[in-house]
């Protein structure tokens, strides 16, 4: 599905992705995890078009999308939920999930969709005619990735779901993250939540300073000391 | 709905011909006479300077502080062909080049500052429009310099300038209630997420300026048409400031708000005129009771609706059955 190559990306002199790769596979969760600042937004950021690479090549489904904008990107099945949730406050529930579907002209699919995210996240037809502002944090997430569903994506990019979320919330956000890839989405998944990530991933990548340190199965890195150490308190 | 839909509209134009009909009946009936008809004109002109800068800061979140560049470039365009060719159509020309002029310039002022966000897109467009002023002092021998133009052909009337305000409005209205509308929205709530979905963000931040440098232009057409005198100085930093000010205090993102606004602040200082020693403290003492009482402006980011009009009857029309 996803393949990146040899990604470097820079702000001006910091050098904040150092030569990445790392592969997506049709129907699964990979999960991104690492500490703060070691460059798991800034990858996610680039594979939506969000920020250019200095060099390396991100491939979709065969084709090299390194050049395109993310308006294209969004139209090629690439969608991205940005950290810190980042909904149209001003905006109504419903308004916001439009605005997920905006590159979209089939109406009445787009309809359906709207449903299946409704069935999601009942709470978010509830609210409705609410501006997005108002939900508490758990439910501005929960329309952070309902507004990414509703570009109909093959792929989808979720960046710190659970960043400031009660622990129940935390797994009701994975267990819907679950469901979401059961039925057809792949997910890219980037946490600091390593031990809830880890738990429902395929496969993982970890990330330190601009590099990938170690990869391997969900199972794999949730047993290694490294990981243990590093990320899951002992 | 179809029914519901035309009744809608029929209401629309009822109400914009009534609006029409009673200032025409004002002016020929001498009510509103010479001295309230700068007044008219001042109101309309900034009716269409507020809703135009609105769409650029209030709708698209685009921080702008040099409106009056751009109207100045309608103002010496128009004064400049309606000079040598002072008919109507010399005046109608001088209208529409001095708005395209003008958003020539919101395009090239656009592009560049686009990568600036809040403070320095103001400071960089404050910049733009001091740059115009300087260029309309030193081409003297087009623009007769810090001087100014003179005895420009006055061809605005009320007609026209109801077709330039209900025009401008209609397309700032139009242009935001479709989806282009809602792209301009997303970018003000949200850059990075308006661009996540999809949205072009670059694409919309230049026409917004673009539009807004237009309409811009159309007013500043017809203050040199109306006033007949136009130099630099008038288009300097406080007149944007003075834009601005009926933007905020009618609301961030509300076309009628920026009409009330624009209606309200016009009557209040013609109406000061006659206390010339206290009255810039009594305007300035209005403004900042208003935004104490009400910080989002009058009407927030709220329309006033006929559609409202008619719930507030059926809601009257209701308490009177019951009694
Ligand atoms: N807009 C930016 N400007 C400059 N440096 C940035 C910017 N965004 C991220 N960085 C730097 O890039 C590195 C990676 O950041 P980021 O991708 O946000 O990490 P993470 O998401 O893993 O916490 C950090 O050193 C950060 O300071
Ligand atoms: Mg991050």
């Amino acid at each position: 599905m996803l393949e990146i190559n040899n990604l470097n990306v820079h702000f001006g002199v910091i050098h904040a992705l150092k030569g990445i790769s790392l592969t997506v596979n049709d129907g699964e969760i990979v999960t991104l995890i690492g500490a703060n600042g070691a460059g798991k937004t800034t990858t996610l950021r680039t594979i939506s078009g969000l920020k250019k690479p200095t060099s390396g090549d991100i491939i979709l489904n065969g084709e090299n999308i390194t050049g395109m904008s993310a308006q294209q990107r969004v139209n090629k099945g690439i969608s991205h939920a940005p950290e810190g949730r980042r909904v149209f406050p001003a905006m109504t529930v419903l308004e916001n999930l439009e605005m997920g579907a905006y590159l979209r002209k089939d109406k009445p699919e787009i309809a359906r969709d709207l449903k299946m995210v409704y069935d999601l996240f009942p709470v978010l037809s509830d609210r409705q005619k609410q501006p997005a502002g108002t939900l508490s944090g758990g439910e501005q997430q929960m329309l952070a990735i309902g507004r990414a569903l509703m570009s109909r994506p093959k792929i989808l990019l979720l960046d710190e779901p659970s960043m400031g979320l009660a622990p129940l919330l935390v797994q009701e956000i994975f267990n819907i993250i679950r469901g979401v890839n059961k039925a057809g989405t792949t997910v890219l998944l980037v946490e600091q939540n390593a031990m809830m990530a880890l738990q429902i991933a395929h496969r993982a990548y970890v990330m330190e300073t601009g590099s990938i340190v170690l990869h391997g199965t969900g199972e794999e890195l949730l047993q290694s000391d490294q990981v243990k150490k590093a990320y899951l308190g002992g | 709905m179809r029914g519901i839909l035309n009744k809608q509209l029929t209401q629309r134009i009822i109400f914009m011909l009534l609006a029409y009909a009673i200032v025409q009946l004002l002016v020929s009936t001498n009510i509103i006479n010479a001295y309230l008809q700068a007044t008219l004109v001042t109101i309309c002109i900034n009716i269409i300077l507020a809703v135009s800068l609105n769409l650029i800061t209030g709708f698209t979140g685009q921080f702008s502080l040099g409106h009056a560049g751009f109207m100045s470039i309608g103002a010496y365009t128009c004064a400049l062909i309606t000079m040598r060719v002072p008919t109507i159509a010399g005046f109608l020309a001088g209208v529409l080049m001095g708005a395209v002029m003008a958003a020539l310039v919101g395009f090239l002022v656009g592009l560049p500052t686009l990568r600036l966000r809040g403070d320095y897109l103001a400071i960089a467009t404050l910049g733009m429009s001091e740059i115009i002023r300087i260029v309309f002092i030193n081409l003297d021998s087009i623009t007769n310099g810090a001087a100014g133009l003179n005895d420009i052909p006055r061809f605005v009337n009320w007609p026209w300038l109801y077709v330039f305000v209900a025009g401008t409005i209609l397309l700032i209205r139009n242009l935001l209630k479709s989806s282009h509308g809602r792209a301009c929205i997303a970018i003000r709530e949200d850059e990075i997420a308006a661009e996540a979905m999809g949205i072009n963000t670059t694409k919309y931040k230049v026409l917004a300026f673009i539009i807004g440098a237009f309409c811009a232009g159309i007013a500043g057409a017809l203050y040199s048409s109306y006033f007949y005198y136009i130099k630099p100085d008038l288009f300097g930093f406080l007149k944007s400031v003075d834009i601005l000010v009926i933007v905020v205090l009618g609301g961030l993102g509300s076309i009628s708000g920026s009409v009330l606004a624009a209606v309200l602040l016009a009557v209040v200082s013609t109406y000061f005129q006659s206390f010339p020693e206290i009255r810039m403290i009594l305007y300035a003492l209005i403004l900042v009771i208003i935004m104490i009482f009400r910080p989002q402006g009058l009407l927030g980011s709220k329309e006033i609706s006929i559609s409202m009009f008619n719930r507030m009857g059926k809601l009257f029309a209701f308490g009177k059955g019951e009694k």
